[in-house]
């Protein structure tokens, strides 16, 4: 799987994130508050699934897992053990951090398509937890879960104020995510794709990465799924349901694979259509993802990033 | 008569739906293992293949009176038409990428398949029923064993073996062996692969129509009825590693039959037994009980 990486965009990017840090600080006084904190949870998550699949070149096909169970997780200390809504993310990504080690363990010692199913059938037996074991609430969910004071003291029902920490949590986590890129660990990763045998021949112990990098993107995701749950104040089965997991792989080819900001774009995109077409045409909405799909994968595999970072480059050499 | 404490007649009919399951499992993991050999692709859409072999079957009996006989041979025709022919049109541009991108695409096939057929016929399931000659059952002493479950067992191990017997011992089975080995050289001995990887694909993908057909009246006819199938399949392929074509078979059947015995004694361990065990052979054989060690 490729990835685009270019100087002139190393000098444009402090720009860039500059001005979009700016548009993210206002968004939410023209734009439904609701709306975004939706895409930017599941650009966070699709971000922290880029970071396994476009740097390290692992693809999961059961992230819903880390999404769903730091949901859970957040929604049941919130709601039934009442801590403050900081406690039950942290209490969240924790969840989903654990669980990632151990799937981690289990799927590194297969590779390529054989990890991709490892991954999708260690998430449907989370699916199968989460359907009966009675305090996930079965098919109802995790209802009612309050959003609470933020450290004991600001009231996050009002949605703004949810907005601001939705905003702070998507910034903390993709800070994370790029530091990690641009380190020299991030670096050994990118080693790994391109050649593992190399990578093991140079001295690295691979598994030790990989385990590091699963890990890592399962907490991001927890992080995302336990901010998500606090917004919506629900974690239901639709987050460990293996459509998840294929969403989130969505976004990220539709954004651009391997580049930092293709997931939240991905995530924009697929959450704007998925909202615009939900009532007008049912049961097609799986069909045009479908659809979307087969056209990323047999035309347009550097996605929508990708592409623009191409254009641009040509553009610039002519 | 009790076996472990537990009435032999429930037990019976536990294992014996066991035993249908294991033959779905043995013939949908056989159908991925032929593919991946030769494609090196996963074919996600093999659960969404599987559930449009039993709605050919029903569309066709409901619709045009076409009874369930004629349709096991004709879903198994149609369905493996359409793989065909997504093989020339789509697959065949993936061969030289990453082998994810494979599963990626058929993925999104999946998608569009289960979508189509959920809008057109919603998600409650359509009843399929048991043709004449195979309906009633008969009195094996210790269970009631209704004459149809016995026929899907086997048909589906007949189809199994015949499969096994035409790559193990044919002259077709010994080229795509060979082209599983090494494709060029298969190629440079004038042997049309290209064509060779389409009739594969197709053939993997009528077994799965097949299966469709034989679950039709046994099962609910549903559009969801191959996702959840599917993600079991993928367990069952890991667990048997995808290198033999015996194993495949062997691994579905038993692990169809030890999930009929977790529901008799633990029925809630009954979902994710196969998962379970996937987990214990990771841990202690990696490379699957029949795979070769990567």
């Amino acid at each position: 799987m490729t990835i685009n990486n270019n100087g002139m965009f190393a000098r444009a990017t402090p720009l860039l994130f500059g001005a979009l840090f700016i548009i993210g600080l206002v968004a939410p006084f023209a734009v439904y508050p609701t709306f975004l904190m939706k895409i930017l949870c599941f650009g966070l998550f699709a971000c922290a699934f880029n970071l396994l699949l476009g740097f390290a070149g692992l693809l999961s096909f059961g992230h819903a897992a880390f999404l769903g169970t730091a949901g859970y997780a957040c929604g049941m200390l919130v709601r039934d053990l009442g801590v403050t809504p900081e406690v039950g993310i942290l209490g969240g990504t924790l969840a989903a951090a654990i669980l990632g080690w151990v799937f981690g363990v289990l799927a590194i010692r297969r590779s390529g398509i054989y990890f991709a199913m490892i991954t999708l059938a260690l998430a449907q037996m989370v699916f199968f937890f989460a359907l009966q074991w009675k305090a996930t609430g079965g098919e109802d969910g995790l209802q009612g879960v309050p959003r609470g004071h933020l450290f004991g003291l600001i009231d996050l029902s009002n949605n703004i104020a949810m907005y601001y920490l939705v905003f702070a949590v998507f910034c903390a986590g993709f800070f994370i995510i790029h530091r990690t890129i641009h380190s020299p660990f991030g670096q050994i990763l990118k080693a790994i794709r391109e050649n593992e045998p190399r990578a093991v021949s140079l001295g690295y112990d691979v598994a030790k990465y990989k385990l590091l990098a699963f890990v890592l993107s399962a907490a991001l995701a927890g992080m995302a799924g336990a901010t998500k749950t606090l917004v919506f104040q629900l974690a239901s089965l639709t987050d460990v349901h293996w459509h998840m997991s294929g969403e989130v792989v969505l976004m990220t080819l539709l954004g651009g694979l391997g580049t930092i900001l293709g997931p939240l774009v991905g995530a924009g995109v697929i959450v704007s259509l998925q909202s615009e077409l939900a009532d007008k045409v049912g049961s097609w909405v799986t069909v045009i993802m479908g659809v979307i799909f087969v056209l990323c994968v047999l035309l347009f595999r550097r996605g929508i990033v990708g592409e623009l970072q191409a254009l641009i480059k040509r553009a610039g050499i002519n | 008569m009790e076996i472990f404490g537990v009435p032999s007649a429930l037990f019976g009919s536990q294992l014996l739906i066991g035993l249908i399951n294991g033959s779905f499992y043995a013939i949908l993991s056989l159908g991925l293992a032929i593919i991946f050999g030769l494609l090196n692709i996963i074919n996600f859409a093999h659960g969404a293949q599987y559930m449009m072999g039993a709605f050919v079957a029903w569309i066709a009996l409901t619709k045009f009176g076409v009874n369930y006989w004629v349709a096991l041979l004709l879903s198994p025709l149609l369905v493996g038409a359409l793989g065909v022919l997504l093989e020339r049109t789509m697959l065949r541009k993936l061969y030289k990428l990453d082998h994810l991108y494979g599963l990626l695409l058929t993925f999104g096939l999946a998608l569009i398949f289960e979508g189509i057929f959920r809008d057109q016929y919603g998600i409650s399931g359509q009843s399929y029923e048991v043709p004449e000659l195979l309906q009633g059952g008969v009195n094996l002493g210790f269970m009631f064993m209704p004459i149809y479950r016995g026929w899907v067992v086997v048909a589906a191990l007949a189809v199994c073996f015949g499969t096994w017997f035409m790559i193990e011992k044919t002259k077709l089975g010994a080229y795509l062996r060979a082209g599983t080995e090494n494709p060029q050289i298969v190629q440079a001995l004038g042997i049309n692969v290209p064509l060779l990887i389409t009739f594969t694909y197709g053939y993997g993908v009528a077994l799965a129509a097949f299966a469709g057909v034989l679950a039709a009246p046994v099962y609910q006819v549903n559009p969801q009825m191959g996702s959840n199938l599917i993600i079991v399949v993928f367990a069952v392929v890991v667990i048997g590693g995808m290198g033999s074509i015996m194993g495949s078979i062997l691994t579905g059947l038993g692990l169809g039959l030890i999930e009929g015995l977790t529901r008799v004694f633990y029925p809630p361990a009954s979902a994710v037994v196969v998962f379970f065990i996937m987990v214990i052979v990771l841990l202690v054989r990696p490379a699957g009980l029949f795979g070769k060690a990567a």
